[in-house]
């Protein structure tokens, strides 16, 4: 871990317009809440809904696709990566530092909003509120770790984390039950599906066991890990056009 | 004392060769790589920086591979040609990021050393994203000098520089080269390189077209036949004269223009008003054909 590239990095990602952008996010989670609230009269199944289609399975992804991305991508789009790369420090190290500094905002702005957005829409006492504040956390360290190598990998981050993210998990995964199993969202769902203890006032179901889930996230984030190190490792940063 | 090795070096992307068997050692002093844009000059300073392995032959520094070994950059200092850098922050917060990451003993006195060296003091706690070109080409500078490298990779540095700042780099980069660091510096321009530069590398198409102290590239370049076109009150009359004189080797008449070649380019630049005037003729334009410095490249590389 270096600490003057993870505070370089939290500068850079809270510094930016992003977290504009990631505030507004939250904002309309909860403004969303707000209004479902008002319509269904705090009813828990409603929330369910909001938190886990919208806030969950919408928010949260575009969130880390902006945290994750934007620890890294923009620094190697305009070269001044090189600053980093041209140091006595370890690629890894590197990597590593960057990747600690994503996850915590991600976790951070993710959870915040889930958690505030439940007791909103209305709440089963507090059931509701930790089942999807323990995905949305799992889910975001996932995330960052997957749109992080994204980053490193393609010029074209964003779009390619919004394909993965509404194509694959939001829209395939809707209808083929095979693509839903290969998901982060599923992955983080199935732990809340546990946390919950009446799956009938909260219906909350993943289509994995707990375990291959956990096992599943596990194995994402680290690969996604290793191929950001060995990636930037080789990567020909341009010391000029 | 370091010195950079390139042993028949090239480097391709895709099919298109950008460097082309490159052979040649750097040692301590100023030393210019020049050769017109896309002549592979950054290429070359990619790979002597770290950042590009080379498709075939070795770099290396002091006998090290510099691919693939960050632990090198403590004795490098880098100034690349891209403008980004981390703009949020002010000068002084920039160097000293830099120094942290080069684990400099004192960080923040290094900061200011690095500072003053280039001048930027003053403008220490301003944003680096609000800087002119040429002191954002300082801070970059800054950032290259802080954990005193014996190597100095620097692309283009004197890009976007007035005239004062450009003084006052090569004032610089002269110290720095007579205290016995090893510095290598990009450019296309040929009275930059030869202001400064005890040794020049002349980079033409991806190849090492000529290598030397500047006097001598200077004299290829001078030496090599120069080409002139002239219109006159009478190009017949002027050509016989001309080469009946013998200062000049070759000339072309075509309907109104005379084209003239001479390889002695100090004696024609000196006959030729001389011959016209003895003959009664008037010169009404000479102009150099292939004053250009792509031209003066091209001649070396076919040389």
């Amino acid at each position: 871990m270096n600490v003057v590239i993870m505070r370089l990095t939290l500068r850079a990602l809270l510094g930016s317009r992003r977290v504009w952008i990631l505030v507004g996010m939250a904002a309309l989670l909860w403004i969303v809440a707000g209004l479902s609230r008002w319509g269904s009269g705090a009813d828990v199944g409603t929330a369910t809904g909001v938190i886990v289609n919208f806030g969950f399975g919408t928010l949260v992804p575009i969130m880390c696709l902006l945290v994750g991305t934007g620890a890294v991508a923009p620094e190697i789009e305009d070269g001044s990566i090189v600053y980093l790369l041209a140091k006595p420090v370890p690629r890894r190290t590197v990597v590593l530092s960057k990747l600690i500094v994503a996850m915590a905002v991600a976790v951070a702005f993710s959870v915040i909003s889930i958690v505030v957005a439940a007791q909103i829409a209305g709440d089963a006492e507090g059931q509701l509120a930790l089942s999807m504040g323990v995905a949305s956390a799992l889910a975001s360290i996932a995330y960052v770790a997957v749109f992080f190598m994204i980053g490193v990998v393609s010029r074209n981050s964003i779009i390619v984390g919004l394909i993965y993210a509404m194509l694959w998990e939001g829209t395939l995964a809707g209808y083929v039950p095979g693509v839903r199993a290969v998901s982060v969202r599923q992955w983080a769902l199935a732990p809340a599906e546990q946390i919950v203890e009446d799956n009938s006032v909260i219906s909350i179901a993943s289509d994995l066991p707990l375990v291959p889930a956990i096992v599943l996230l596990v194995l994402a984030t680290v690969v996604s890990t290793i191929v950001s190190v060995q990636r930037l490792k080789v990567l020909s940063a341009r010391v000029s056009e | 004392m370091s010195t950079i090795e390139l042993h028949g070096v090239s480097r391709w992307f895709g099919n298109v060769v950008a460097v082309n068997d490159v052979t040649m050692s750097i040692g301590p002093g100023v030393t210019g790589l020049l050769g017109p844009n896309g002549a592979g000059k950054s290429t070359l300073l990619s790979m002597m920086g770290g950042f590009l392995p080379p498709s075939s032959g070795t770099v290396t520094i002091d006998g090290v591979p510099v691919w693939r070994n960050p632990e090198l950059y403590s004795g490098i200092g880098l100034v690349p040609e891209t403008e980004a850098m981390f703009d949020a922050m002010t000068a002084y917060e920039f160097v000293l990021a830099n120094a942290r990451l080069h684990r400099v003993d004192d960080p923040a006195s290094a900061t200011v050393a690095a500072l003053e060296q280039v001048e930027l003091i003053e403008a220490r706690d301003r944003k680096v994203g609000t800087f002119s070109k040429g002191m954002k080409q300082r801070v970059k500078m800054a950032t290259a000098l802080v954990h005193k490298p014996k190597v100095l990779l620097l692309d283009e540095p004197f890009n976007g520089m007035d005239p004062r700042q450009r003084l006052h780099l090569l004032e610089l980069l002269q110290r720095l080269g007579d205290e016995g660091h090893t510095v290598l510096f990009s450019s296309h321009i040929l009275e930059e390189v030869e202001d400064v530069a005890g040794t020049i590398e002349v980079i033409v198409a991806g190849r090492q077209a000529a290598s030397g102290d500047f006097r001598s590239i200077r004299r290829l370049m001078t030496e090599r036949p120069h080409q002139y076109t002239v219109t006159s009150s009478d190009n017949r009359a002027l050509a016989a004269a001309i080469i009946a004189d013998g200062s000049a080797d070759a000339v072309n008449l075509t309907s109104d223009v005379l084209s003239i070649q001479a390889s002695d380019f100090g004696r024609f630049v000196h006959a030729l008003p001389r011959i016209a005037r003895d003959a009664g003729i008037a010169l009404h334009d000479v102009t150099p054909a292939d004053e250009s410095l792509e031209s003066v490249f091209a001649y070396l590389v076919a040389r």
